[in-house]
């Protein structure tokens, strides 16, 4: 049995760490140590992260990072932003990307998303070049649209029952691998077949 | 009600802990929040080891905006509040494992009747989530884990582990479950574990268990690396998003289908053909010419149906009628070979077809209808695929731009207009439908005129024997003229939609497919009838089925040219012209659907062909090929992403059912027509001399009747189930039966639906009710005190 374990471990796992940790370490190559095995205390503080090319521009991006910190701040340790790619990635279930969804749409963090946090999330959608009535229109209607119990705020049961009506949600494919092979090219001694996010699959069954 | 005592319990201990803000001070109020929140939790946890972290995700309390809504409310009804299982839920660990305890324990007993000495477990109301979640002292965070870690032991592995997948726990937590799990597994089973080592049977087994672990890890690390077109797919993904990605994803799709095709026939048909080739004929020489027109050097090749032999392969008597040699060790008939091939492969097509058909709509497909478009637009249209700073720009417009566009179809939907312009709005749409139904009539008239008139050019040339190559290069007008009808017209349609100013944009896309369907599906009709009954096309050819595999193969490549040049013009000149002369900023946009349409028609011909040209499908690969790498290189270097909205897994439903329905089915019922009624040509070809190629099936049962009298239940199923009508209604009968029972458990299961609304929005109010009430119980207790 054991042996199985450590199978598993060498050929799903490691390559798929050892990629995500280069990342993680070319972030801040003097404060994250190359050896991750012993779970180094680091983390790194969100300005480096937002800073990824994945995330750069993405409209979310603090909110992203915000909900995969554990403590609140946005820093995330390796296991963090470990964990930041295998619910962002192709293969995670879609209850888990609803789950996600919801805590990076609850900008105020009260378990609901209320008509606040509908309107930062449109502003951030749309880069604020919405009217402000068009804004407040489109923010009822949601409302009236989801809302289920009628509290005038959503929350997870009624997010989860209108994302279920949208086939293709949060079809999130880890762009790791587009911006890995455009951008950084000294990347390439980790080997190839490694750099898909299928490989998500196997290390998310893994790690578990 | 057995909740409420309990709270009241609960905040009367709390109370009494010194936590007694005044109500006034909403500041202190918002921070005993928080305080309390975290007390909660660090008491719950207190006992959990050093590694793990300070639970911050328990933080935040309700923020100032949500005052309003509760204001008025007592401090200790707010306390209360910030308790309720919906607000902690997911912020606290030990929150999120109690309620997957619950959920797996659920689990099991929906899979399995509970055994009786779990009976007073699993019968107790869940209360213990909220129980443990208001009570710090209950359980800690150690007991929990492994009341999940019991309960995650009795689910079966596959259930276990989609349950670990989605739970929303950091990666050191799952881990530590996993170890848990897999150290309590081990533990009972180390008995039997010390055992089996040991013996030889047991290592052996033991090792070859591991040798294929080890085998099939390292195939599955080359999966990607086989997967056609991984990388290509993925770029064009993250630049341009689902939508266009659908576009080549449906390519590839087709790709797939041809290459079945083509295996099937090159294994069953062409290879034992090119094996025993027939008396060769006086070839013609190669020039260049033939890969555009398909005959000359080709006509009698593989590649036709005149070519393939209508004798048994492999048997020595075949040019000597008086030999007396033995039987042949394994003789092939090639006309049965090659009807059985057609029929069954497309046999195999329909079905795999109709199988991607419903598992694309059943993934598509939301009972309830196509309510909160809104909504669904505002969570889910964003496309994180995307990464670029100017295609993240765009998306954002395109959103705004879909919002602005929903919220006016609202506003319209809610002021109706005056039936002034009700009246003038049915007048265009009628117009515009009549224009483009007569333009379809007018092209199809035309089509039938000039193929006429191009038959009567092509008599003349023979009659006065001009060049070969002139008379070939003649036959290659009427796919050009069918071809540029088809790029031109698409076109058209556009225009005529901006004219028409339709409200839904998404309308707009399924008129625009609809037009263009219906021209493509009436020419290439024309041009069956024409090929069917040879009044005009192919009159004075004796192997009449070369003659229409050839036209079959012009139209192929024909098309493959004009999408060529429509890719050259539309996309690369038109960016040119935008950028140096019009100095826009704009690309050209790449239009899918027209795209996806010339896809199909493609293949469509290829269906039509694949009788009189087996190697059709072989052309249609590389066609696919080389389209791919076109368009892919056009798409990156020229266009932009469409700015309609596009639900990619809808228009995938989409796409597929146009493949399906005009195009397949067209096809098929071309072919049986042609299998069952028409009369082949009695000089070349696999059924030469019979009545139709349908009667080498029936002769070759009546001859295994005769050779073997006692395998007369083949005959029996031949006679009353294939040529008996009665057989075929009564299967269709049970079909209808069967989509009609489905169609009303839909409308049941949308009742339901309704019902399960309405209960839900009765629960809220109910909720509400009773905080109302808790605050008025707490508002007189303060009164009196």
């Amino acid at each position: 049995m054991k042996k199985l374990c450590e199978m598993e471990l060498k050929w799903k796992l490691q390559p798929v760490l050892e990629l995500l940790h280069g990342r993680y370490h070319e972030m801040a190559p003097n404060v994250v140590p190359m050896d991750y095995t012993k779970d180094p205390d680091v983390k790194l503080p969100m300005q480096l992260i937002i800073n990824m090319p994945e995330l750069k521009e993405n409209p979310f991006k603090e909110r992203i990072v915000e909900s995969f910190s554990e403590d609140g701040e946005g820093s995330l340790s390796f296991n963090d932003f470990v964990d930041m790619f295998s619910v962002l990635s192709e293969m995670a279930p879609r209850e888990l990307k609803a789950i996600y969804a919801f805590k990076i749409y609850d900008f105020n963090t009260d378990n609901f998303i209320c008509k606040s946090d509908l309107e930062k999330t449109l502003n951030k959608l749309t880069r604020e070049e919405l009217t402000a009535e068009e804004i407040t229109l489109v923010c009822e209607k949601v409302i009236e649209e989801a809302d289920m119990d009628g509290d005038g705020k959503l929350g997870f049961a009624d997010f989860e029952n209108m994302i279920s009506k949208a086939p293709d949600f949060l079809r999130t494919r880890n762009k790791m691998y587009s911006v890995y092979s455009e951008s950084s090219k000294e990347h390439r001694r980790v080997p190839r077949h490694y750099e898909e996010e299928e490989s998500f699959l196997h290390y998310e069954e893994v790690i578990l | 009600m057995a909740q409420l005592p309990v709270a009241l319990h609960i905040s009367e201990d709390t109370e009494s802990d010194g936590q007694e803000p005044s109500p006034c001070n909403e500041g202190a109020m918002h921070t005993s929040f928080r305080q309390l929140i975290q007390e909660q939790s660090s008491l719950v946890e207190a006992a959990a080891g050093a590694e793990l972290e300070m639970p911050a995700r328990d933080r935040e309390p309700p923020e100032p905006q949500q005052d309003d809504e509760h204001a008025g409310y007592s401090s200790a009804t707010l306390r209360i509040l910030a308790s309720m299982p919906s607000r902690t839920i997911g912020r606290s660990r030990g929150a999120i494992i109690s309620q997957y305890c619950n959920r797996t324990a659920r689990l099991r007993r929906r899979s399995s009747r509970p055994p009786l000495q779990q009976l007073s477990h699993a019968a107790r109301p869940s209360l213990r989530q909220h129980h443990l979640d208001t009570d710090p002292a209950a359980a800690t965070l150690e007991e929990k884990r492994s009341l999940l870690v019991k309960e995650l032991l009795s689910l079966s592995p596959g259930q276990r582990s989609h349950m670990l997948l989605s739970v929303p726990l950091s990666l050191a937590e799952k881990r530590t479950l996993r170890q848990e799990l897999s150290g309590q597994r081990g533990s009972p089973r180390e008995d039997t574990q010390r055992g089996a080592p040991f013996s030889p049977c047991g290592r052996s087994k033991y090792h070859i268990i591991l040798g294929c672990r080890g085998l099939w890890y390292g195939l599955l690390s080359l999966l990607p690396a086989v997967q056609p077109w991984h990388h290509a797919l993925k770029q064009i993904g993250s630049r341009f998003g689902s939508s266009v990605l659908s576009y080549f994803l449906f390519l590839k799709t087709l790709l797939g289908f041809n290459v079945f095709l083509f295996l099937l026939l090159l294994v069953f048909v062409v290879a034992l053909q090119a094996a025993y080739p027939p008396a060769p004929a006086s070839h013609q020489p190669f020039t260049g010419l033939e890969l555009l027109t398909g005959a000359g050097y080709f006509t009698r090749s593989l590649l036709y149906y005149g070519y393939y032999s209508n004798v048994t392969l492999n048997e020595p008597c075949a040019a000597r009628p008086n030999c007396s040699a033995a039987a042949p060790p394994l003789p092939y008939n090639m006309p049965l070979a090659y009807v059985f091939t057609v029929g069954v492969s497309f046999f195999l097509t329909c079905i795999l077809l109709v199988y991607s058909m419903s598992r694309s709509f059943g993934e598509s497909y939301r009972v309830g209808g196509p309510v909160g478009d809104l909504a669904i637009k505002v969570f889910c249209a964003w496309d994180f695929k995307v990464v670029r700073k100017r295609w993240v720009k765009l998306q954002s417009e395109n959103i705004r731009t879909q919002l602005k566009e929903l919220l006016a179809e609202r506003q319209s939907r809610s002021h109706p207009r005056s039936p002034c312009r009700q009246l003038e709005h049915v007048a265009v749409r009628l117009l515009a439908w009549g224009l483009s139904l007569g333009t379809v009539l007018g092209c199809v008239v035309a089509v039938h005129y000039f193929s006429e008139h191009m038959h009567a050019v092509q008599q003349d040339a023979g009659s006065r024997a001009s060049g070969e190559r002139r008379q070939e290069a003649v036959l290659l007008v009427l796919p050009l003229v069918v071809s540029l009808i088809n790029a031109a017209m698409p076109h058209l349609y556009n225009l005529l939609a901006t004219w028409e100013k339709w409200d839904s944009p998404v309308l707009e896309v399924y008129v625009a497919i609809c037009r263009n369907l219906v021209l493509k599906m009436v020419v290439l009709g024309l041009l069956c009838y024409q090929w069917l009954s040879r009044k005009v096309v192919c009159s004075s050819e004796a192997c009449w089925e070369t003659c229409v595999g050839q036209d079959l193969y012009r139209f192929v490549v024909m098309d493959f040219i004009f999408t060529l040049l429509d890719t050259i013009f539309g996309e690369l000149v038109w960016r040119l012209v935008l950028e140096k002369r019009l100095k826009r900023k704009q690309r050209p946009e790449f239009d899918i659907a027209r795209n996806v349409l010339e896809l199909i028609y493609g293949q469509t011909l290829t269906w039509l062909g694949v009788l009189f040209s087996p190697l059709l499908p072989a052309v249609q690969i590389v066609k696919l090929l080389l389209l791919f790498y076109i368009k892919k290189t056009s798409l990156m270097q020229n266009c932009q992403s469409p700015s309609k909205p596009w639900q990619a897994s809808r228009m995938s439903t989409v796409f597929i059912t146009l493949l399906c329905f005009p195009s397949f089915l067209g096809a098929a019922i071309f072919l049986s027509y042609t299998i069952w009624s028409v009369k082949p040509s009695e000089t070349c070809g696999p059924f030469q001399g019979m009545e139709t190629i349908y009667e080498s099936g029936k002769t070759w049962v009546r001859l295994l009747e005769k050779s073997n009298p006692n395998i007369t239940w083949f005959t029996w199923v031949h006679q009353y189930l294939l040529e008996n009508t009665f057989f075929l209604f009564f299967v269709s009968g049970v079909l209808l039966a069967v989509i009609y029972f489905n169609i009303q458990v839909v409308k049941g299961q949308r009742r339901i639906i309704r019902l399960l609304k309405e209960q839900i929005a009765n629960e809220g109010e109910d909720k509400i009710f009773l905080i109302q009430k808790l605050h008025s119980v707490y508002e007189q207790r303060e009164r009196r005190s």
